[in-house]
């Protein structure tokens, strides 16, 4: 029925175009053709992302009238942006598991890891061990290593969780200490401070048409996130298992594979942003990731993933990750205590996870 | 005529539970069997072994009249056995369409396909055109299936099983929630399905609706088939007597 209009009991619906009015009525379908289609408006509104995305919006501008001369400037959106980047990445994999109605917990480590194994390895193929002056080849082999570390890690969550059926909170929270204290023990605990130059001024600093690179990578990483997750089979599964996870089993869907692929791939983006604190920072950042795990649950569930499955999208998550973000940088320049930032995200958090609950109560008793 | 699907002497324990005891039973192209007997008889958990979702601890299963080993649903799909189980087995977060093509997804065409993308339109528009000739009511395609009534979810599990089977299709309690619209138009379906050569197999514990549509009744008691009649006549009383115990036809087959 897409585009063509058809009369069902006189009402006409029309597929695709949107303010028919036809949208929400209940047609009898004795004939069934005419299924009414919700307008793009109706559904624009339904979406809690719509709403999560206002608040996003109205704090921006509460913060630009607070303060016009340096709130809304290009400089400071782009340092939300890059400040934002690692996390991004981080939160655009949680999303998949959240949506699977799992948790990682390890991928603050798993990055702490990704970025020590890359950063020793470049210094272990650099002349004096120091890799400041190394070429594009070295660079190559530590951004490898970085991925191939997190997505091995991602592989040990997912083959505990989905084989040997241990759950998620649990075998994560052995990875978020053990992939940590794996990386120290590697380091001896002392920070690996000798990164390329030329890495921390391509990917670290480095900008095309204003666009920080950081930025450029998180936003790649994002669109293909949102490309699986919302379109392919991998993204349908995804949802499905989360829903209903006997049922995607019994329709033939392999699970444990996939809920394998869904960890070893949260991990290789945890990898990936191993290496790019690496390259923003030019130090492995030991000590610097006990929350980034919390952050990023916190970003994906405020951008309307539902910790019970199912439900969750890449864009909502994006809305998610630049809420605190924007609290953080507005504070800070209007001048309120930076402290308020964290009570603030956790009011917002735990009110965004009342009104999805809401919203299932409501759903499930309509029944 | 010969059986399309056969079990012989099934035997399924939950731990010290025996929910089949030597379960026989037996189904032949194009006719409507109704499995019936008390809560706990079984029933559910025959079909589970008839369609891969469970193992038989012991007992063979033959299609026609070869044995098989239906060691997952995707097997049984395969042999073009479907089922609409009674918890409904079916994603409460996805939409109708979504739910129909779960794990058959329509993927698009050329290299886009290729990398895993969806047809969503063609998807949606081809159970639209299902739902139609099916009759099964569903108030919206847009809305995740959680959201419908409970009549209307069923209807979408009925589809999803119907849609696909050639051979045989397990319907364990698929009116149990529906009005009496509805559940006219379930065995609508379920003649018409029949019509068409493949085997329904049909759990209800609505003895009207068993004598109105079947061909066939084949009785579980405690884990073993005590009886099987002719829908044609047989009798209220009958129907009652095997499932109780007050009445014996066979004791183990
Ligand atoms: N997964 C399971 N674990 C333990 N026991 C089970 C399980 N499934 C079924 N049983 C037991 O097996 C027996 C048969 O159950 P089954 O669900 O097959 O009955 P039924 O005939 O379908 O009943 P109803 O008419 O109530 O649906 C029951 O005693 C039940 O408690
Ligand atoms: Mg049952």
């Amino acid at each position: 029925m897409s585009g063509d209009a058809e009369t069902t009991n006189g009402t006409v619906v029309t597929g695709e175009t949107a303010g028919t009015g036809a949208g929400n009525s209940t047609v009898d379908n004795e004939g069934g053709a005419g299924l009414p289609r919700r307008t793009a408006w109706q559904r624009l509104v339904g979406a809690s992302t719509f709403w999560i995305g206002l608040v996003l919006v109205a704090l921006y501008a509460v913060f630009s009238a607070l303060s016009p001369n340096s709130f809304p400037t290009l400089y400071n959106f782009q340092t939300l942006l890059i400040e934002a980047a690692v996390l991004l990445v981080l939160s655009v994999g949680m999303t998949f598991v959240i949506i699977t109605s799992g948790i990682d917990l390890s991928v603050g480590s798993v990055l702490v890891f990704a970025g020590v194994a890359g950063a020793m390895t470049m210094e272990a193929v650099s002349p004096g061990g120091d890799a400041t002056q190394a070429g594009v080849g070295t660079i190559a082999l530590g951004l490898l290593l970085s991925l191939v570390s997190g997505a091995a890690w991602g592989l040990l969550n997912g083959l505990l969780i989905a084989r040997f059926k241990i759950p998620p909170l649990i075998v994560t929270l052995g990875s978020f200490g053990a992939a940590l204290g794996a990386a120290q023990l590697l380091t001896g605990g002392v920070d690996v401070r000798t990164v390329p130059a030329a890495l921390r001024d391509s990917l670290g600093f480095g900008q095309t048409f204003q666009v920080p690179h950081m930025v450029l990578v998180a936003a790649v990483v994002t669109l293909f996130g949102a490309w699986l997750l919302h379109t392919t089979t991998f993204g349908r599964y995804t949802f499905a298992i989360g829903s209903n996870e006997e049922a995607a089993r019994r329709v033939g869907i392999s699970v444990t594979r996939h809920l394998v692929f869904v960890y070893t791939f949260v991990g290789l983006l945890a990898g990936l942003a191993g290496f790019m604190s690496l390259a923003y920072f030019g130090t492995t950042t030991i000590a610097g990731h006990s929350t980034d795990n919390l952050n990023a649950i916190a970003a994906t569930v405020l951008g309307g993933t539902s910790l019970f499955g199912g439900v969750g999208s890449v864009l909502g998550t994006v809305i998610g990750v630049f809420i605190p973000a924007v609290l953080q940088k507005g504070f800070v320049i209007v001048g309120v205590q930076p402290f308020w930032q964290p009570i603030a995200v956790s009011v917002v958090l735990v009110a965004a996870v009342w009104f999805d609950q809401k919203r299932r109560r409501a759903r499930d008793s309509g029944r | 005529m010969s059986a399309l699907l056969e079990a012989r002497n099934l035997v399924k324990r939950y731990g010290s539970v025996e929910a089949l005891r030597g379960a026989s039973f037996e189904v032949r192209a194009g006719e409507v069997v109704a499995l019936i007997g008390d809560n706990g008889a079984g029933k559910s958990t025959l079909v589970k072994c008839l369609s891969g979702a469970e193992r038989p601890d012991s007992g063979e299963i033959l299609l026609e009249g070869r044995p098989v080993v239906l060691d997952s649903p995707t097997t049984a799909r395969q042999l073009g056995i479907e089922t609409v189980y009674q918890d409904l087995a079916v994603a409460p977060e996805l939409d109708p369409a979504a739910n129909l093509y779960l794990g058959r997804e329509l993927r698009r065409g050329g290299l886009l396909g290729r990398l895993g993308m969806l047809d969503k339109a063609e998807m949606r528009r081809r159970a639209a055109e299902h739902f139609r000739t099916l009759g099964v009511q569903v108030q919206s395609l847009d809305v995740p299936i959680g959201a419908l009534s409970g009549g209307q979810r069923q209807g979408v599990a009925v589809a999803r099983a119907v849609v696909w089977a050639n051979k045989v299709v397990f319907m364990d309690e698929p009116t149990a929630a529906l009005g009496v619209v509805q559940r006219e138009r379930v065995l609508d379906v379920i003649r018409r399905v029949r019509d068409t050569g493949v085997a329904v197999v049909l759990i209800s514990h609505n003895m009207p609706e068993v004598q109105a549509v079947a061909d066939r009744v084949e009785v579980l008691r405690l884990g073993r088939r005590v009886a099987r009649f002719t829908a044609a006549d047989v009798s209220l009383e009958q129907l009652v007597g095997a499932m109780t115990g007050a009445l014996s036809q066979e004791d183990a087959a």
